[in-house]
C-alpha cells in the first residue's frame, strides 16, 4: 500500500481512498442516521411531485410532526408515569407508540392542508409550501415557549437493535450489517421503504397512474384516472414519511423538542429528491451521499489524516462541506453533470374541462 | 357601492374594481388572521395565565399597537423595523412581476451584509462621506452578483429559480459563517463576529439609544417610488410585466426574455442586498458568523401582501415592522411570546392564498385581481424540464 501511496499526485487519490474506506465503515451506523430525517422528507416530496404537486413545505411538515410526537408522548407520560416497556421492539412503550403515531397523523394533517390549497384552492403550490413552513415554525415555537415553562418530562427514546456481534465482526461486510442493524426502527425502515416505494412506483398499476398524473393529467384523465383524487391520496399518504422524519427527530434519535430542530433538513431533502432524479432508491442514495459529506467533516476535524493528504483536507473550512450538497444540487439542476428533469405537469394545477 | 352607473371607460372600471377587489382581500386576510391569534391565544391562556382568559387577545393586541406605534420610540421602531422589510419585499415582488419567485431573498441580503461590512472594516478610518457611499455600493454588488447567478442559471440552463435560491440561501449562510470566522473575525471577542463598521455606519437622524432613527429608513422610502416609476414608467419595466405575464407574447413583440430574466433576478438580488448594507450599517454596527434574521423569508410576506405592488409593498413593510416592533412589549404585558407574529404571518399568507374564505365570510364577489393571480405562471417549469427559449 504505501508503495501506491507514495506516487506523486496519484499516491494522494490513493490516500484519500484509503481514508474515505475507514472514515465511511467506521461511521457507517451514523451515517446512515443522519441520512434517515433527510431520506424520509424526499419520500414525502416524491409523492407529492410524481403526481404533479410541488411540495416545498417539507420542512414545515417535520417540525410539526416533530413536536405533536414530542408532544404526545410526554402528555402520556405525564398521565401514565409507569410505562410498560417492551424488551423486543425497540423498548417500545406505549406513550411511544402514541408519539409516533400522533407524528404521522400531523405529518397527514399538514399534507392534507397543502393537498387542498395546491389542489382544490389551486393556489401556488410554492406559496402553500411557504404558508406550511412559516406556520409550522411559527406555532411550534410559540407552543414550545409557553410549554417549557413548566418542564415536561419526555417519553425517552426507542432503542436500537443490537445485531449479534459474530455478524458485525465479520471481515469486509461486517460494519454493512452494522450500519442497517445497528439502528432505531425509524432509521431502520429508510432503505425498506425505499425499496418498497421503488417497486410501487415503477412496477404497480398505482405507481404508472401516478406517474401519468404527474406527466400528463389530461390524459390520464382521458383513461378514467380520477386525477384530484389521486392527488389528493399521494399527498396525504406522503406526509406520513414527514411524519416519520418528524418523529426520527424526537422520538428516535432524541429526545427533546427544541424550536427550529429539524435546521432546514426537509430542504436539503428536497434537494436529495431532486439529486436522486426523483426515484426513492436514488433519493436514498443521495441523502447517504449527504449525511456521509457531514460525517466526513466531523472526522476531519477530531481523526485528520496524516502527511499531505491532512494538510489539504484540513485547509478546507467546514462551512464547505455543510454547504456541498446545495451546490452539488444547483450544479445538477443546471445540467452541468446530467440533467435530472421534474415530472412535466409538476406545479400545475389540474382542472377538469367541464361537461358542457 | 357600484361604479357601473358612472361614465368610466371600461379599463378604468376594471382597475378601480380590481384594487377594491385586492384591498378587500388584504384587509380580510389581516382580520382574519388577527381572529385565529386571537383564537388560539384564549386556547392557549391556562399555560400562560393559569387559567382560561377570554381576554387575553385584546390585552396582547392592546400591547401591540402600543408597543409599535403610540410612543415616539415604538414609531421609530416600526420604520427602522420596516426598513429592511420594504428593500427586500422590493426585491421579491419585482421578480413577481417578471414571473419569477425569489425566494433568495434571504441570501442576497446576507450578501449584502457581508460586501457592505467587508467594505466598512476596510474604511473604517475613513471619512464618513467615502465611507458610508462605497459600503453601501460593495453590499448592493455583492446582492446583485448572487442574484445574477439564479437569474443567469434560470435563462440559459432552465434550472428553476426557486429550487436554486433556496440551496443559495444555505450556502450563502456558511460564505458568511466562514468569511466572519476567519478573514474578517475581530481579535478578542467573545464569539466569532466582525469589528464595528466605524465610520462606514449610517448617520441617526433622531431618537434614543436602543430606538434610533438612522437615515436608511430614508433610502427605503425613495426606493419604492424608483422601484414604482421604473416598473410602470419605463420600457424596461414594460418589458418586465410583459415577460412576467406571458414570455412568450414579449419574445414575439421582439423582446428578450432571457436578458431580461438575468436583469430583473440581478435587480432583485441588488434591492436585497441593499437591504442587507442598510441593517448591517445603519442597525447592527457589525455582523455575527452566525446571524439570525429572517428579513428575506418575511419580504415574501411583504411583497404577497403588497400584491407585488411598489406601494402595497411599502404597506406590507410598514404592517410587518410595526409587528415586529410592538411584539416585545406583547410579550412583557400579555406574556404571548413574540412567536405569534409568525403565526400571524403565516396565517395573514394562508387567508391571502385561499382568499375564497375571506370572500365567503365577508361576502365579497369575484373581482379580478382579488386572488393572488400574478403568480399564476410562477411554479411552471418547476425543477428545470424546459430551458427559456429566445
Amino acid at each position: 500500500m504505501d508503495v501506491l501511496f507514495d506516487i506523486p499526485v496519484a499516491g494522494l487519490f490513493f490516500q484519500l481512498v484509503d481514508y474515505l474506506i475507514v472514515v465511511l465503515t467506521t461511521n457507517g451506523a451514523i451515517i446512515l442516521a443522519l441520512a434517515a430525517p433527510i431520506a424520509l422528507g424526499s419520500y414525502c416530496g416524491l409523492m407529492n411531485e410524481r403526481s404533479g404537486v410541488v411540495n416545498i413545505g417539507i420542512e414545515g411538515m417535520m417540525i410539526a410532526a416533530a413536536f405533536a410526537g414530542w408532544f404526545a408522548a410526554s402528555l402520556v407520560v405525564q398521565a401514565f408515569p409507569e410505562q410498560p416497556k417492551a424488551d423486543f421492539a425497540f423498548g417500545a412503550t406505549p406513550a411511544l407508540l402514541i408519539g409516533l403515531l400522533a407524528a404521522v397523523v400531523t405529518g397527514m394533517a399538514v399534507s392534507a392542508i397543502h393537498a387542498w390549497l395546491s389542489i382544490t384552492v389551486r393556489a401556488d403550490q410554492i406559496i402553500s409550501g411557504t404558508i406550511i413552513n412559516i406556520v409550522a415554525l411559527g406555532v411550534t415555537g410559540y407552543l414550545i415557549i409557553i410549554i417549557s415553562s413548566s418542564a415536561p418530562p419526555s417519553a425517552g427514546k426507542f432503542t436500537t437493535f443490537v445485531p449479534p456481534q459474530w455478524l458485525t465482526d465479520l471481515p469486509l461486510v461486517g460494519w454493512i450489517f452494522d450500519m442497517f442493524l445497528n439502528q432505531g426502527p425509524i432509521t431502520m425502515s429508510v432503505l425498506l421503504l425505499a425499496v418498497v416505494l421503488q417497486v410501487l412506483l415503477f412496477r404497480s398499476r398505482w405507481g404508472l397512474r401516478t406517474r401519468a398524473v404527474g406527466e400528463h393529467p389530461r390524459a390520464a384523465e382521458t383513461v378514467g384516472v380520477d386525477v384530484i383524487r389521486l392527488r389528493y391520496r399521494n399527498v396525504i399518504l406522503g406526509g406520513i414519511f414527514a411524519g416519520l422524519a418528524g418523529a426520527w427527530f424526537t422520538l428516535d434519535f432524541g429526545t427533546n423538542f427544541q424550536s427550529g430542530m429539524t435546521g432546514g433538513r426537509g430542504f436539503i431533502a428536497l434537494a436529495a429528491l431532486i439529486f436522486g432524479r426523483w426515484t426513492p432508491l436514488g433519493s436514498f442514495g443521495a441523502a447517504l451521499l449527504f449525511a456521509a459529506a457531514g460525517s466526513l467533516s466531523i472526522a476531519i476535524r477530531t481523526v485528520p489524516p496524516t502527511g499531505q493528504l491532512g494538510e489539504i483536507l484540513t485547509a478546507i473550512p467546514d462551512q464547505f462541506w455543510s454547504a456541498l450538497p446545495y451546490l452539488v444540487t444547483i450544479i445538477v439542476l443546471a445540467g452541468v453533470v446530467g440533467r435530472s428533469v421534474a415530472p412535466a405537469a409538476v406545479g400545475k394545477p389540474y382542472e377538469r374541462e367541464s361537461a358542457s | 357601492m357600484s361604479t357601473d352607473d358612472q361614465p368610466m371607460s371600461t379599463i378604468d372600471r376594471l382597475l378601480s374594481r380590481s384594487l377594491r377587489g385586492q384591498l378587500a382581500v388584504t384587509g380580510g386576510a389581516i382580520i382574519l388572521a388577527l381572529v385565529v391569534g386571537a383564537v388560539l391565544m384564549i386556547l392557549t391562556s391556562p399555560i400562560i395565565t393559569g387559567s382560561l382568559d377570554p381576554w387575553l387577545w385584546a390585552e396582547a393586541y392592546l400591547a401591540l399597537v402600543q408597543g409599535a406605534l403610540l410612543s415616539s420610540n415604538g414609531l421609530i421602531d416600526t420604520f427602522v423595523r420596516a426598513t429592511p422589510y420594504i428593500l427586500a419585499g422590493l426585491s421579491v415582488g419585482l421578480g413577481f412581476k417578471a414571473g419569477l419567485f425569489n425566494i433568495g431573498a434571504q441570501g442576497q441580503f446576507l450578501m449584502g451584509a457581508l460586501g457592505s461590512v467587508a467594505a466598512g472594516i476596510a474604511l473604517a478610518d475613513a471619512p464618513s462621506i467615502i465611507a458610508i457611499p462605497l459600503a453601501l455600493l460593495a453590499g448592493v454588488a455583492a446582492g446583485a452578483a448572487y442574484g445574477f447567478i439564479p437569474g443567469w442559471l434560470k435563462a440559459f440552463t432552465g434550472a428553476h429559480e426557486v429550487v436554486v435560491t433556496i440551496m443559495l440561501n444555505y450556502v450563502a449562510f456558511q460564505i458568511v459563517s466562514w468569511a466572519v470566522s476567519e478573514p474578517l473575525r475581530a481579535r478578542g471577542a467573545t464569539f466569532a463576529r466582525t469589528t464595528s463598521v466605524g465610520e462606514a455606519g449610517i448617520p441617526v437622524l433622531a431618537g434614543t439609544t436602543g430606538h434610533e432613527l438612522h437615515a436608511g429608513v430614508l433610502i427605503a422610502l425613495a426606493a419604492v417610488p424608483i422601484v414604482w416609476w421604473i416598473l410602470y414608467r419605463s420600457t424596461i419595466g414594460f418589458e418586465i410585466r410583459t415577460v412576467g405575464a406571458n414570455p412568450d407574447a414579449a419574445r414575439y413583440a421582439g423582446m428578450r426574455p432571457r436578458m431580461i430574466i438575468v436583469l430583473t433576478m440581478t435587480a432583485a438580488g441588488l434591492l436585497a442586498g441593499l437591504a442587507g448594507a442598510v441593517e448591517i450599517l445603519g442597525v447592527q454596527d457589525y455582523l455575527p458568523a452566525s446571524y439570525a434574521t429572517s428579513v428575506g423569508f418575511d419580504a415574501i410576506t411583504v411583497a404577497l401582501l403588497g400584491r407585488a405592488n411598489p406601494w402595497g409593498i411599502l404597506f406590507g413593510g410598514l404592517l410587518l415592522g410595526a409587528l415586529r416592533a410592538g411584539a416585545p412589549l406583547m410579550q412583557i404585558k400579555a406574556g404571548v411570546p413574540v412567536q405569534m407574529i409568525d403565526i400571524l404571518q403565516g396565517v395573514i399568507l394562508f387567508f391571502l392564498a385561499a382568499d375564497l374564505i375571506v370572500r365567503w365570510v365577508f361576502r365579497l364577489r369575484e373581482t379580478r385581481g382579488g386572488s393572488v393571480d400574478e403568480l399564476k405562471t410562477v411554479t411552471s417549469s418547476y425543477g428545470g424540464s424546459t430551458a427559456t427559449r429566445g
